[in-house]
């Protein structure tokens, strides 16, 4: 009897866990799932549409920008930080003196929240405060930098503020990955007359492969799932003109009253992370399976 | 992190490491430039930053800012400051973190030392959880906790944050338990020692580290949500996060941008200083989020 019970209290002990998040996460995205096929508008209702919503959705403007707007900053943050965070990674394993003093300065950033990250370059980025006015008044009275007011421009300062707050983390990535090279290989290629620049073109960066791989999948969740920076950064504007799709979501089914196409816009969202996330998470189980 | 061990170094001449210098401290300078003019534009009266350079510092110090930001700077209808809801934020990051840090514990246990059929099916769902969009939950999660009786509370926002922070507690426990000798369960076992005595006794006292990451992540994690906060909060539960916000975007009266600073600090605050103490293992929970296996 007390075996059988000492079976059953593993399972007893992880049950609550799982069924929370079974609930919660995997019940949840079904319930908006199927609320996205219905005409929902302020509250939940289930008049049964189909795909309408999808394809409202597509044909709205708003969303397009949305779209545009993730691809820009998207393709932007993923490799400028990856590229920047490689850079610096490379520069601080030339044994540098000052390594442990120079390394948390770069990461700090990650320990903050977006909103904090976005309120200091909100008002840095100010034509009338920030950069703009502390340029001219050094005397470069032609400096311009109006972009956080620019529509064209606008979503170039989410990528600055959020290439801020994640390259020095990608950095640590990419230094954790230089520092477990080989050495042996590095010696032979030395004995062979190759310079520093070549052993690191020809050699280290295509063995950070995985890194890389890793540093994408990271970030590329990230930029998907950005919200609270663009909230704080830039409100979503000038007019629409940094939406991004977290923030139509939130404003087309809180705001707008439009839960059905909210709905629909949170699982394009779902299916463009889980399409990046799912191959990266199967293959990591699966190769950690064969250790 | 390692200690620069290895012999990846280039080797160039002394210019050459004059340039890697220069670059390196140039960057440090970028990284520090928000900090800085948060810092030295926080302790300046408004009229200096709006006709002076926000580069410089100030030529009357004040602590007005602070003082403001703190206890009664108008934050959406309130002039209560951002007091009050630095005490929400601590009361909903404290038992949302211990509650999901032990549930990790318990589950990677579990996990590692009493497979079942099926095991690695209920970790990939976990594990899957901690990368979904929060936007999919918002709508059922908001009827829920109506239907719970506890939307626009604390207690509510805590369990919000419990059950979306299990999947990184558990896959953080479950990592390091899975390089814990099951020997020494297998031999407790045939002791006598039943579950919670093995778990209490033998792992347990060695879980230190793995818990001390995982408690700066989650705590990272909760105070610096905006999402969740600003979805389920309410007047008397707005989090810290979501009331900076509402102080820096109000479209009301003159824009107080030294208050502004002294409050984004005030945000930034707890989370530095968890950095700063414990930055090692800062680290080690970010990497352990990013590279699984």
């Amino acid at each position: 009897m007390k075996d059988r019970l000492q079976e059953w209290v593993p399972r007893l002990v992880l049950a609550p866990s799982f069924l929370l998040v079974l609930l919660f996460v995997y019940g949840f995205i079904l319930y908006t799932g199927y609320l996205s096929m219905t005409d929902s508008r302020m509250l939940p209702s289930y008049g049964f549409v189909g795909l309408e919503n999808y394809q409202k959705l597509f044909a709205l403007r708003h969303w397009n920008t949305a779209l545009t707007n993730l691809a820009i900053f998207g393709i932007l943050y993923i490799l400028i930080s990856s590229l920047l965070g490689l850079f610096l990674a490379i520069l601080l394993d030339q044994k540098i003196r000052a390594e442990g003093l120079i390394r948390p300065i770069y990461l700090y950033p990650m320990a903050l929240s977006f909103i904090v990250t976005g309120t200091a370059w909100k008002w840095f980025l100010d034509p009338g405060i920030g950069l703009e006015n502390v340029m001219q008044q050094w005397g470069w009275e032609n400096f311009e930098f109006n972009w956080i007011k620019d529509r064209d421009f606008a979503i170039y300062t989410v990528v600055l503020a959020a290439v801020w707050q994640s390259s020095g983390f990608v950095m640590a990535m990419f230094l954790a990955g230089l520092r477990g090279v080989d050495n042996e290989i590095i010696k032979a290629a030395q004995i062979d007359g190759a310079s520093g620049f070549r052993i690191y073109r020809k050699i280290i960066i295509p063995m950070m492969r995985p890194v890389f791989l890793s540093a994408f999948v990271v970030l590329a969740h990230l930029a998907i799932k950005a919200y609270d920076l663009v909230i704080a950064l830039t409100g979503g504007g000038p007019g629409r003109a940094t939406e991004l799709p977290a923030t139509f979501m939130y404003s087309y089914t809180f705001t707008r009253n439009q839960m059905g196409i909210g709905a629909s816009s949170a699982i394009i969202m779902l299916i463009m992370i889980f399409s990046i996330i799912v191959p990266y998470l199967y293959s990591e189980l699966k190769s950690g399976e064969q250790k | 992190m390692s200690a620069p061990s290895q012999d990846n170094a280039v080797k160039g001449s002394i210019i050459t490491r004059a340039i890697i210098y220069v670059v390196l401290i140039l960057f440090v300078i970028y990284y520090l430039l928000p900090l800085y003019v948060m810092l030295v534009n926080s302790v300046k009266p408004l009229e200096e930053i709006r006709s002076g350079n926000m580069m410089e510092f100030p030529k009357v110090w004040t602590l007005e800012p602070w003082r403001a930001a703190w206890s009664y700077a108008q934050i959406g209808v309130e002039p209560s400051g951002l007091r009050p809801y630095f005490i929400n934020s601590i009361l909903m990051v404290v038992p949302a973190v211990l509650l999901s840090t032990i549930l990790g514990a318990l589950n990677g246990y579990v996990l590692t030392k009493w497979q079942f059929k099926g095991h690695g099916i209920v970790f990939g769902l976990l594990l899957l959880s901690c990368f979904i969009p929060f936007q999919i939950v918002l709508i059922p999660m908001a009827r829920v906790l109506g239907f719970l009786g506890i939307s626009g509370t604390i207690p509510g926002l805590v369990l919000v944050h419990l059950i979306y922070g299990i999947g990184f507690t558990t896959l953080f426990f479950r990592n390091y338990y899975a390089a814990f000798p099951t020997e020494l369960v297998r031999a407790a076992q045939i002791d006598g020692a039943g579950f919670f005595q093995i778990f209490w006794r033998i792992l347990l006292p060695s879980s230190a580290p793995i818990a001390v990451v995982t408690i700066i992540w989650q705590f990272t994690n909760v105070w610096n949500d905006f999402l969740f906060g600003a979805s389920f909060s309410d007047f008397d539960s707005v989090p810290m996060t979501v009331a900076l916000n509402n102080l820096v975007s109000s479209s009301t009266g003159v824009k107080e941008y030294n208050v502004h600073f002294a409050g984004a600090i005030l945000a930034a605050l707890p989370t530095l200083i968890v950095y700063i103490v414990s930055g090692r293992y800062f680290v080690r929970g970010l990497m352990a989020g990013a590279v699984k296996g």
